[in-house]
C-alpha cells in the first residue's frame, strides 16, 4: 500500500509540476489542482497508513492510541481541501477575466513572437 | 488581567465581524461602509497599542514578556493558542497604522473603484492579525490563506488588463507556495508529532536521529514557502510587477504582506533553531544571509534601472526584505533589534511612497507617464487608461506641489537612510550590531560576509538616493509647464502622517530601540515564550 500511495503522489506531483510550467492558463490551473491532490495525499500519509483503524477513540476509557489512526492529518487534509478548492475557484475566475481582457490564454497575456 | 486576556482575540474577531457586516450593506451606501470600516480600523489600532503596552509589561511594571490565549479553551499543546509577545504586538500595531493610512487614502476615490473594497481590506487585516498572533503552524497556514485570498481580491481591485495579468502571476505563485507550506507543515508533523510552535521547540531536540533529515527537509520546504512571500531572490520576480499594478492604497497595505514572511522566519528560526538547541542551531541562517544579500544586490540594480515610479517603490520593498532577511540570517540580538526598527521605518516609508506616487503622477502629463510605462519590458500595452478615466478629484489643495515635493524628499531620505530621519537610525543600529557582535568596545573579528553585507546595505541606500533624486528632478524641477495636481486633503494627510510617524521614530529613537531590544532579547530566550504557552495552565473561565 505504501508503494501504491507513493507512486500515486509521485505521478500526481510530476504531472502537476510539468503542467504548471506550461504556458497556457488552463494547463496552469489543472497543474495546480493535481499538485494540490498530491499534497493532500501527502499530508494524509504523514499520519502513517493504517487499514481498518478508527480515527476516534471509543467512549469510556482512554484505549491504546496505537490501535487508532491519527485523526489530526485527516482534519488538516479537510482544511487544506477546502482552502485549496476556494483559491483554485478564485484563480479560475481570474483566468476567465484574463482571457476576456487579453483575448488569448497565454499566462503572460500575449503570445511570444 | 482577567479581561485583558480576551483582548488577544480582538484583532481577529473585530475585522472578521466588520468585514462580514460590510458585506450586507449595499454598495451604494459607501459613506456608511467607509465610516464603519474606519471605526473598526481605529478600534483595531487602539487594541494593538493596548496589546503592545501589555506585552511590554507596563501595567504591573513586571517583566510580562508574553501571554497566551487558548482559543477553544483546551490546554495548550492540543489545540490552537494565540500568543502575544513584543514582536507580535509591534507587527499588529504597524499593520493597524498602515491599514488606517491606506483606508483614509482610499476614501478619496479608490474604495468606489470596485465592489467590496472595505470588506476585503478587513479580511486582510483579520488574516494578518491572526498570522501575527497564532502559536500553531497549521493555524498560521489558515491565516496566511485568509490574508492571501483577500489580497488577491485587493490586487485586482480597480480591474484593467495590467492588474489582471499581474494578479494572475501573483495568485499562481502564491498557490504554489501554499502547497510548499503544506508539504513542510505535514513533514514537520510527521516527524515531530506536533504543530504547536512552542511544543515543537521542546520536542525538536528529541526527534530520533533517523528522522532528523526528514525534519530538516520539512523545515527547509516550509522556509521556502515563507521566502517566496518575503520576496527573497531568486523567488521575488513576481513582486515588483504585482506591487506596481496594485492600486495605491492597496500597494501601501501590501508592503506589510512581505513582512509577514519575514516575521514568521524570524520567529521560527529563533524559536526552533536558537543558540541553545544543539547541533541544529542556526539552521538555514547562511541561506538567509546570502539570499538576503542577493536580494539587496538584485533590488539595487532593479532600482537603478526602473523607469516607472511604481516599479521603483516595488524594488524598495525588495531592498527592505533583503536587508531584513540577511539580518535574520545573522541572528544576533543586537542586529535583530536594529532590524526590527528598520522593519517599522522602512514599511512606513515605502507605504507612504506608494501613496505619494499616485498623487505625483497626477502632476505629470499622462503622455509622459505612458512613455515611462512603455519603456518597461513588461507592460508594453496601453494599460494606463483605466487609472485616468475617473479623475473625479475634488478641490485642488493650495500648495499641493510643495507638500508633495517635501514628502517626496522625506521619503527619499528615509529610503536612502540619511539623517535626520528614522531610516538613518535604523541602518545605524543594524550596522552597529553587525560590526560589534560582542557589544561596543569589545573588538572582534568580523567575517568577510558581514563586511559584504555592510557594503551592500550602504550601497543600496546610495542607489535609492540616486533613483529617487532622478525621479524627483524629472517630476518637480524639469517640466517646463507645471501641472498643479488636484489632490484632496484626505489623500495628503495619510502620507504626511506616515512620514511624521517616521520623524517621531527618529526623535523617540531611544524609546523605540529599547522596545525592539527587549523584543530581540525575548526572541533569543525562547524559554519564556515556551513557558507562557505550555505552562499557562487553565485559561480563565475554567474553574478547576
Amino acid at each position: 500500500m505504501e508503494l501504491t500511495l507513493a507512486i500515486a503522489i509521485g505521478v500526481l506531483t510530476g504531472s502537476g509540476v510539468w503542467l504548471v510550467l506550461r504556458p497556457r492558463t488552463y494547463q496552469l490551473v489543472i497543474g495546480l489542482s493535481l499538485l494540490s491532490y498530491a499534497v493532500n495525499l501527502f499530508i494524509f500519509s504523514m499520519g502513517r497508513l493504517r487499514v481498518g483503524a478508527a480515527p476516534v477513540l471509543e467512549s469510556g476509557g482512554a484505549g491504546n492510541p496505537a490501535d487508532y489512526a491519527d485523526p489530526i492529518p485527516q482534519a488538516l487534509v479537510l482544511t487544506a481541501i477546502v482552502i485549496g478548492f476556494a483559491t483554485t475557484a478564485l484563480l479560475l475566475v481570474v483566468l476567465l477575466v484574463a482571457r476576456g481582457l487579453t483575448r488569448n490564454d497565454h499566462v503572460d497575456g500575449r503570445e511570444p513572437n | 488581567m482577567e479581561w485583558t486576556r480576551h483582548l488577544l482575540i480582538v484583532p481577529i474577531l473585530l475585522p472578521l465581524i466588520t468585514g462580514a457586516a460590510l458585506l450586507l450593506i449595499d454598495e451604494l451606501r459607501h459613506t456608511l461602509k467607509a465610516l464603519l470600516s474606519l471605526a473598526s480600523t481605529v478600534l483595531l489600532l487602539v487594541t494593538a497599542i493596548v496589546l503592545m503596552r501589555l506585552a511590554d509589561g507596563v501595567p504591573g511594571g513586571s517583566a510580562a514578556l508574553s501571554s497566551s490565549y487558548a482559543v477553544a479553551n483546551w490546554p495548550a499543546p492540543f489545540a490552537i493558542v494565540l500568543v502575544l509577545d513584543r514582536l507580535s504586538a509591534l507587527m499588529l500595531t504597524l499593520t493597524a497604522v498602515l491599514a488606517l493610512a491606506s483606508l483614509v487614502f482610499s476614501t478619496a476615490r479608490w474604495d468606489r473603484a470596485g465592489p467590496h473594497f472595505h470588506t476585503l481590506l478587513q479580511f486582510l487585516l483579520m488574516g494578518l492579525g491572526g498570522a501575527f498572533l497564532t502559536g500553531d503552524l497549521f493555524n498560521l497556514f489558515v491565516f496566511f490563506e485568509v490574508t492571501l485570498a483577500a489580497s488577491y481580491g485587493l490586487l485586482l481591485h480597480g480591474s484593467g488588463a495590467f492588474r489582471v495579468r499581474a494578479g494572475l502571476h501573483y495568485i499562481a505563485i502564491n498557490l504554489a507556495a501554499s502547497l510548499l507550506f503544506l508539504i513542510g507543515v505535514s513533514l514537520i508533523y510527521g516527524t515531530a508529532g506536533t504543530l504547536n510552535m512552542a511544543d515543537l521547540a521542546v520536542r525538536l531536540p528529541n526527534v530520533p536521529a533517523e528522522d532528523q533529515a526528514l525534519l530538516r527537509a520539512g523545515v527547509a520546504i516550509l522556509g521556502t514557502a515563507f521566502l517566496v512571500k518575503a520576496g527573497l531572490w531568486p523567488l521575488c520576480f513576481w513582486l515588483p510587477s504585482a506591487y506596481m499594478a496594485a492600486a495605491a492604497p492597496v500597494a501601501a497595505i501590501f508592503v506589510v504582506l512581505t513582512k509577514v514572511g519575514t516575521y514568521v522566519l524570524l520567529r521560527l528560526t529563533l524559536l526552533l533553531f536558537g543558540p541553545e538547541t544543539g547541533d541544529i542551531a542556526g539552521f538555514g541562517g547562511m541561506v538567509l544571509l546570502w539570499g538576503g544579500m542577493g536580494t539587496i544586490a538584485f533590488a539595487t540594480f532593479g532600482l537603478l534601472a526602473s523607469q516607472a515610479m511604481g516599479r521603483l517603490a516595488g524594488y524598495s520593498v525588495l531592498i527592505s526584505s533583503g536587508t531584513l532577511l540577511a539580518a535574520v540570517g545573522i541572528g544576533d540580538a543586537s542586529v535583530v533589534s536594529g532590524a526590527l526598527f528598520y522593519l517599522v521605518s522602512s514599511t512606513l516609508s515605502v507605504a507612504a511612497l506608494f501613496m505619494l506616487i499616485e498623487l505625483v503622477e497626477r502632476a505629470r502629463e499622462p503622455a509622459a507617464d505612458l512613455l515611462a510605462v512603455t519603456m518597461e519590458a513588461y507592460g508594453d500595452e496601453s494599460d494606463k487608461g483605466e487609472e485616468h478615466e475617473d479623475e473625479e478629484v475634488g478641490v485642488a489643495m493650495p500648495g499641493a506641489l510643495a507638500i508633495l515635493g517635501i514628502s517626496f524628499g522625506c521619503a527619499a531620505l528615509l529610503l536612502a537612510g540619511l539623517p535626520p530621519l528614522s531610516g538613518f537610525i535604523a541602518k545605524f543600529a543594524m550596522l552597529t550590531g553587525m560590526l560589534n557582535p560582542d557589544g561596543l568596545g569589545a573588538p572582534a573579528a568580523i567575517p568577510g560576509r558581514i563586511w559584504l553585507l555592510v557594503a551592500l546595505v550602504i550601497l543600496s541606500g546610495l542607489a535609492a538616493l540616486v533613483a529617487m533624486m532622478r525621479s524627483g528632478i524629472r517630476i518637480f524641477w524639469a517640466p517646463l509647464e507645471v501641472i498643479i495636481p488636484r489632490v484632496l486633503v484626505v489623500e495628503v494627510a495619510p502620507i504626511v502622517a506616515l512620514l511624521a510617524l517616521c520623524m517621531v521614530l527618529a526623535v523617540q529613537g531611544g524609546a523605540v530601540l529599547s522596545y525592539t531590544d527587549a523584543a530581540a532579547q525575548a526572541l533569543h530566550a525562547p524559554s519564556s515564550y515556551i513557558q507562557s504557552v505550555l505552562g499557562a495552565g487553565h485559561p480563565p473561565g475554567v474553574s478547576r
